[in-house]
């Protein structure tokens, strides 16, 4: 049986006018997939969402959300779908109860039923005692839980969710993520866009990179992660790097490949297992001193900055900037 | 149906979120308070003027209550981004719009209730055509509150249409014929009053309390009724075009 995509996008245009924002993707999503959109900052993930829901006009493209063309007929398809945005945008003079009862009316769903769906909901995402709080009292983490339960309340079909986590403290990111498992084993589509590799790679079933308005590659996660697991990858931490280390590093164990990761840190990496004992001493006898040897487990991370051939710091610091982290 | 639920809710939600704090209430009363006990006792015409003052009056206080408001209600949760929520929900962006702005269009019509009974307290109100007065109100309430959220979706920041509002209201105070003829304009700014709306409906006032208009009523209705459709047009025009961009 032939399963027809809920989301198709086919060559997906969004210029404005000095800026290719998006140019030119292509991707499928089918039903009850948890789609991953990484890409560093001004990428045109937000862009994207923007225009799969009707928030922005393409330049040029097809864009169907389950069958419906979103560019012609915007509000029959805005029915199926959630919305989370990067900011929480919930009205922050209501309560916790009120916003999600608002939020189910603009669906037009009726009090009677939303009376008792915000209930099922605040208790869902830990949130029955605040639930009768204003919500611009809330944390920050609470805060995105509410605007997640908002996205749901009216059982979309589609979920889009825009850097979920970002911003928030560890703990409340573990619950969102778990409660974005949670919907996904429901059978909700979810569209993610996140900047943190290791959620994507924990959650995504499948992921998009995408940089500088193009999509670069899309593959399950699995395949994407295929060529690399049974890489071995040590992280060495050095109180200063001294010059041409990684060429001489190079040229003494030609079995690694070196590459610099960060401040004074080197990553090394092989297809067989790491010798540290011969490695620590020949980084020793050129004048630094080894702070720190550990193995990295191999991550998407290869594969991204392999891909796009940008480092993770790059893109996180980006995000940061923009988080105000 | 699906749709009027989002309509009722959204201005149930602005009713209560906006209107009925405090400071809206308060505005609402003792802006056209002040208004009124200035003009009754600077008139120094004795009590006979208050009926003369009053439609002047009624339209200012319509137009300075519902154009404050859309500042709030419409630029604010654009910059907030809580209006984008509206705009992603399936409600039909001119209804959206009717349901943002129906809560300016009542604030209004009771801001035009303060003056009026006011003077029910000093002067006798019994020769003014009621028939005629609520129509105008409903029509000035809604082509000013109209002019407002022209204002606000044309604009990013509240400060900006608080600006850009008072552009329009104070110039209107003295061009719209509120306090004294068209007529005695200079001839130059004689056809700016015709292109305003508060002009029509004032005139619609000043006959109904018994004043006289200068032009036909039904003409004064159909030019307030055409600025309603021509300021909500190009106000929706505006938001697709420049917040679905």
């Amino acid at each position: 049986m032939i399963v027809e995509p809920i989301i198709e996008v086919d060559n997906l245009k969004k210029y404005y006018t000095d800026v290719k924002a998006v140019d030119g993707i292509s991707f499928q999503v089918f039903p009850g997939e948890l789609f991953g959109f990484l890409g560093p900052n001004g990428a045109g993930k937000t862009t994207t969402i923007k225009l799969l829901t009707g928030l922005a006009r393409a330049s040029d493209g097809k864009l169907r959300i389950s069958g419906i063309d979103i560019t012609k007929d915007p509000k029959k398809a805005q029915h199926l779908i959630g919305v989370v945005p990067d900011e929480s945008n919930l009205y922050p003079e209501l309560s916790g109860f009120d916003n999600l009862v608002f939020c189910a009316s603009l669906y037009g769903m009726r009090s009677a039923e939303s009376q008792v769906r915000a209930p099922e909901l605040l208790k869902m995402f830990n949130l029955a005692d605040a639930g009768h709080r204003k919500f611009g009292g809330y944390s920050k983490g609470m805060k995105r839980k509410l605007t997640i339960a908002a996205g749901i309340i009216h059982d979309p079909k589609i979920l889009f969710l825009d850097e979920p986590t970002t911003g928030i403290d560890v703990a409340s990111a573990r619950q969102i993520r778990q409660l974005i498992a949670d919907l996904h084993s429901k059978g909700i589509t979810i569209f993610l866009t996140t900047h943190y590799i290791e959620e994507a790679e924990r959650l995504c079933q499948r992921i998009a990179f995408i940089g500088k308005g193009k999509i670069i590659r899309v593959d399950a996660t699995s395949d994407l992660l295929q060529p690399i697991k049974d890489d071995h990858i040590m992280a060495i931490t050095l109180d200063r790097l001294p010059d041409g280390i990684i060429g001489k590093v190079g040229k003494e164990f030609p079995e690694y490949r070196v590459e610099p990761s960060g401040n004074d840190q080197l990553r090394i990496l092989a297809k067989q297992p790491i010798r540290v004992s011969p490695l620590v001493g020949f980084l020793e006898a050129q004048g630094a001193q080894v702070l720190e040897a550990f193995r990295v487990r191999p991550s998407l991370e290869e594969i991204f900055v392999k891909i796009t051939g940008l480092e993770l710091s790059e893109m996180q610091n980006g995000n940061q900037k923009k988080a105000g982290v | 149906m699906t749709s009027w639920i989002a309509f009722l809710n959204i201005l149930y939600k602005d009713i209560r979120t906006y209107y009925l704090k405090p400071p809206n209430i308060s505005w609402g009363i003792i802006f056209p308070l002040a208004w009124s006990g200035m003009f009754f006792i600077r008139s120094g015409q004795g009590m006979d003027s208050i009926a003369t003052l009053l439609p002047g009056l009624v339209a200012l206080s319509i137009l300075f209550g519902t154009t404050s408001m859309l500042a709030v209600t419409v630029t604010f949760e654009k910059k907030n981004a809580s209006f984008d929520r509206l705009l992603l929900s399936p409600i039909p962006l001119e209804l959206l719009m009717l349901a943002k702005t129906s809560g300016a269009i009542l604030f209004g019509i009771f801001n035009a209730l303060v003056p009026i009974i006011m003077a029910s307290f000093i002067i006798d109100l019994s020769g003014i055509n009621w028939f005629l007065i609520l129509p105008a109100v409903i029509l000035i309430a809604a082509a000013s509150t109209f002019l407002g959220l022209f204002i606000a979706v044309s604009v990013s920041e509240v400060f900006e249409a608080q600006t850009f509002s008072n552009f329009f209201r104070f110039p209107m105070i003295f061009l719209c014929g509120l306090f004294f003829p068209i007529a005695m304009l200079p001839g130059f700014l004689q056809p700016i009053s015709y292109a305003l709306p508060l002009t029509y409906g004032a005139d619609i006032l000043h006959g109904a309390f018994g004043m006289g208009n200068s032009l036909a009523i039904g003409l004064d209705f159909l030019a307030l009724a055409a600025f309603c459709v021509f300021l909500f047009v190009i106000s929706l025009r505006n938001v697709y075009r420049k917040w679905i961009v």
